[in-house]
């Protein structure tokens, strides 16, 4: 019995090592060079440095800004009309971009607002002589606020949700007006929220890859992230991947560091609530502009996907399913995904173990260095990008080894880092609580080691794992940005081999790839949602 | 390892806490006191008291930081809970919730729940006597809160060990299954002559058993002797305190 508890700590030691390796090991391969003398380091701060790092925030201000600018009119209306039509399917749309691979995404905008695409579509039949150029700030802009809007909608959405039923009472009884509400009753709320949304949408897009990688025009509108990859990738220039990496690495320290002091947004901006009931009745006026406002919402986050569903419709569906590139490139995702999804789930577990073995052994006490690096270590490795990881090991180890042989086992690696804080996340809660449970009963019984994992453990631990290892392999499969820096002939993943079709302007195969990528995703996120579900259900049934 | 246990299978232990400290937080507890074997012991007192507390010292879930826990006169300081002569039932989750009545029950015969016939046929009887006989199959979920303990009952039974504590088990149930449940204790006790010690919010309980109080305050034991002389109106002073205005019918 004592030998299966000893063993707790020590996988969890195990796999906050291998993150710590991981991360550390790339910062180290870039410390390295940096001390070798064989970059210029922060000394290299040349005027096209400096434009990219000040491209990088900017973008980041900028979507940010309009994200939370359109989310806040859009939030109230949808809370101002409970009842409105299809509200809750509304809302589940809203929850999709969040699992939609971004390069899906971008295929999707570009099939609404891009040269070809709808918008210019219906210019044209009215007539009017302008052709949209998405390509740049603008795209990426679209792109950021297309995935950020749902979100901050619907974390605003929840903050409304926590007013009390009698703040609306009052203010219908004291007949203030929207302006007046706004200002007395929802803003406050909200504020307290927003640095929160604001925060965690500017990280987000600070590293965000994919999007300024396909839809950025070139070196005026390129970021960090995507400076980083072409400088290694196509001018194979190290000491300058170093310098950026270095910038890099600082920028999202330093807006961590800002965002600890702000606060996090409140977690209930994930779960799908019915709302307050309102008991002012709004006019005429407020109700036409509120649905006008949710229907604009609608359409800009639907009309991108299901440009998606169209586009990859009007592809060659059944010639690209007897293409050998295309099969291999799935098998290749599901294979990479799945080995990185389950040692994403062994890491997040094993360090979950270790940490409430911890806490149940030192009961009152206050916690040990340990324990609060297990709890840290779950998310700390949200500090390093992908990208920097990935760009560490490749200039580490190309003086071993052909960086590109490394492929499988850095997409493995570094996907289920990636995912490691929403697996610890999810199975925290559940093992928490069954060890609450059962540990006395267990201890009482003498049920330990192997018989325990069997009869007790595993028959209640098995919908979580199954729901993080879901999430984490959808997470993983619409990774683009470490196969992208050691992708190459020999191995290719789906979202890899839809950058190359995009490449070579196959538009109509990179539409249908998008959306066997894009299913193969939401089915993936779907499984999770609805595994989450019963999970919550369930829990709800034993606490009668 | 189940040694210490075959021995004392029959009848009841007696329980010795030997000048036993425990920290609790900032209280220092002191407990100094016996119990006889095959009697029943009441244990009341007001909240943080320490209640819980010497039954987790018996059951083995916490360690005393200097005295002896004796059970039939073997020092049981330094044994693992699971193989103490002991079994407890707490307030809730005594139940694993996924697996049915019958595997619950099974796994106080053996924790590899690898029953062979003998073990089936004990489970069952076990199962009979808490009057659940035909619920075998069900999941917690699909019983009421008393066929749950129902079921911890029945798995101290097949458990066969000489001392049962009660952690408030009952005190969620209303006060007619309060009784019913009491009743069942009261009669399992003399079935198998073993020792009963339970924690209990309602002094009442102690007179529906032929119990011994012991009345605990601030980690130690205040008062203690025949219930039914305690919370009479002749009864200490601070039990009278501790009991207010409430009427007990004896």
């Amino acid at each position: 019995m004592t030998a299966t508890r000893m063993l707790k700590p020590w996988a969890g030691a195990i796999a906050l090592a291998f993150l710590a390796v991981l991360a550390g090991g790339a910062l180290f391969g870039l410390a390295g060079e940096a001390l070798r003398g064989s970059t210029e380091g922060f000394a290299a701060f040349d005027s096209y440095l400096w434009r990219v790092a000040r491209f990088t925030l900017m973008q980041a201000l900028l979507s940010m800004l309009l994200a939370v600018a359109f989310a806040i009119p859009l939030a109230r209306a949808l809370h101002e009309h409970p009842a409105f039509p299809g509200r809750a399917l509304i809302l589940r749309l809203f929850a999709l971009p969040l699992a939609l691979p971004a390069l899906v995404a971008v295929l999707g905008i570009t099939s609404i607002y891009g040269r070809n695409g709808l918008l210019a579509f219906g210019f044209d039949k009215l007539g009017i002589d302008a052709r949209p150029n998405i390509y740049g700030l603008t795209g990426i802009l679209i792109a950021h606020v297309f995935f950020n809007l749902p979100l901050a909608t619907r974390f605003i959405l929840a903050s409304l949700d926590s007013i009390p039923f009698d703040y609306w009472k009052l203010s219908s009884q004291l007949g203030m007006g929207s302006w007046a509400r706004f200002k007395l009753i929802e803003w406050p709320v909200v504020r307290r929220n927003l640095s929160g949304i604001a925060g965690l949408i500017f990280m987000l897009c600070i590293t965000s890859f994919t999007i300024v990688l396909t839809l950025g025009g070139g070196p005026r509108a390129t970021t960090l992230e995507v400076a980083i990859y072409q400088s290694l990738h196509f001018d194979f220039d190290i000491a300058r991947a170093v310098s950026l990496t270095l910038l890099q690495l600082s920028l999202t320290i330093a807006v961590l560091l800002l965002l600890s002091l702000t606060g996090k947004p409140a977690e209930e901006g994930f779960s799908l609530q019915t709302s307050a009931r309102r008991f002012d009745r709004p006019n005429r006026t407020t109700k036409i502009a509120n649905t006008a406002i949710i229907v604009l919402g609608l359409f800009f986050v639907g009309l991108p996907m299901a440009g998606t569903i169209v586009s990859g419709l009007g592809a060659d569906l059944s010639r690209l399913m007897t293409e050998f590139a295309v099969w291999r490139a799935i098998i290749t995702s599901i294979v990479l995904g799945a080995g990185a999804a389950l040692l994403s789930v062994l890491i997040s577990l094993s360090l979950v173990m270790a940490r409430e073995y911890l806490q149940s052994q030192r009961q009152a006490s206050a916690p040990r260095f340990f324990e609060r690096s297990l709890d840290l270590g779950a998310s700390l490795i949200m500090v390093v990008p992908p990208i920097v990881i990935g760009a560490g090991w490749f200039i580490l180890s190309r003086h071993v080894i052909d960086p590109f042989s490394l492929a499988p086992v850095m997409v493995i690696c570094v996907n289920a880092a990636m995912a490691v804080p929403f697996a610890f996340r999810i199975l925290r809660p559940a093992w928490d609580t069954a060890a609450s449970r059962h540990n006395r009963l267990c201890l009482q019984l003498g049920i330990s080691g192997w018989d325990r994992l069997r009869l007790i453990d595993w028959p209640v631990l098995r919908l979580p794992i199954a729901v993080a290892f879901a999430f984490a392999m959808a997470l993983s499969l619409g990774d683009l940005g470490t196969i992208a820096l050691f992708g190459n002939d020999s191995i290719q993943t789906l979202p890899f081999l839809l950058l190359q079709r995009m490449g070579s302007y196959r538009t109509q195969d990179a539409a249908g790839l998008a959306l066997i990528l894009g299913v193969l995703c939401l089915l993936l996120m779907f499984t999770a949602d609805r595994g989450a579900a019963s999970l919550t259900r369930q829990d709800n049934e034993r606490n009668d | 390892m189940t040694e210490p246990v075959r021995k004392l299978v029959g009848g009841g232990a007696a329980i010795r806490l030997d000048a036993v400290r425990f920290d609790y937080g900032d209280m220092a507890m002191h407990f100094d006191f016996a119990i006889e074997p095959s009697s029943i012991a009441a244990i009341i007192g007001p909240s943080g008291a320490g209640k819980s507390t010497v039954l987790n010292l018996i059951a083995g879930f916490e360690t005393p930081v200097s005295g002896r826990v004796l059970i039939g006169d073997q020092d049981m300081t330094e044994i693992e809970p699971s193989q103490r002569p002991v079994s407890m039932v707490f307030q809730e989750n005594n139940l694993f919730a996924h697996l049915d009545v019958a595997a619950n029950v099974g796994l106080g015969r053996k924790s590899s729940l690898r029953l062979d016939e003998a073990d089936h046929a004990a489970v069952r009887d076990a199962i009979a006597k808490v009057g659940l006989a035909g619920k075998e199959q069900r999941k917690p979920q699909a019983l009421s809160g008393g066929e749950r303990q129902r079921v911890a009952i029945a798995r101290a039974l097949v458990r066969n060990r000489p001392v049962l504590l009660l952690d408030e088990a009952f005190a969620s149930l209303g006060p007619a299954l309060r009784h019913e449940m009491l009743d069942l204790v009261s009669q399992l006790q003399k079935d198998t002559g073993m020792t009963v010690v339970m924690v209990t919010h309602h002094p009442e309980d102690a007179l529906r058993l032929p119990s011994t109080l012991f009345f605990l305050e601030n980690g130690r034991v205040a008062a203690s002797g025949p219930a039914r002389e305690l919370l009479s109106t002749k009864g200490p002073a601070l039990l009278r305190k501790y009991l207010g205005s409430q009427e007990l019918s004896l």
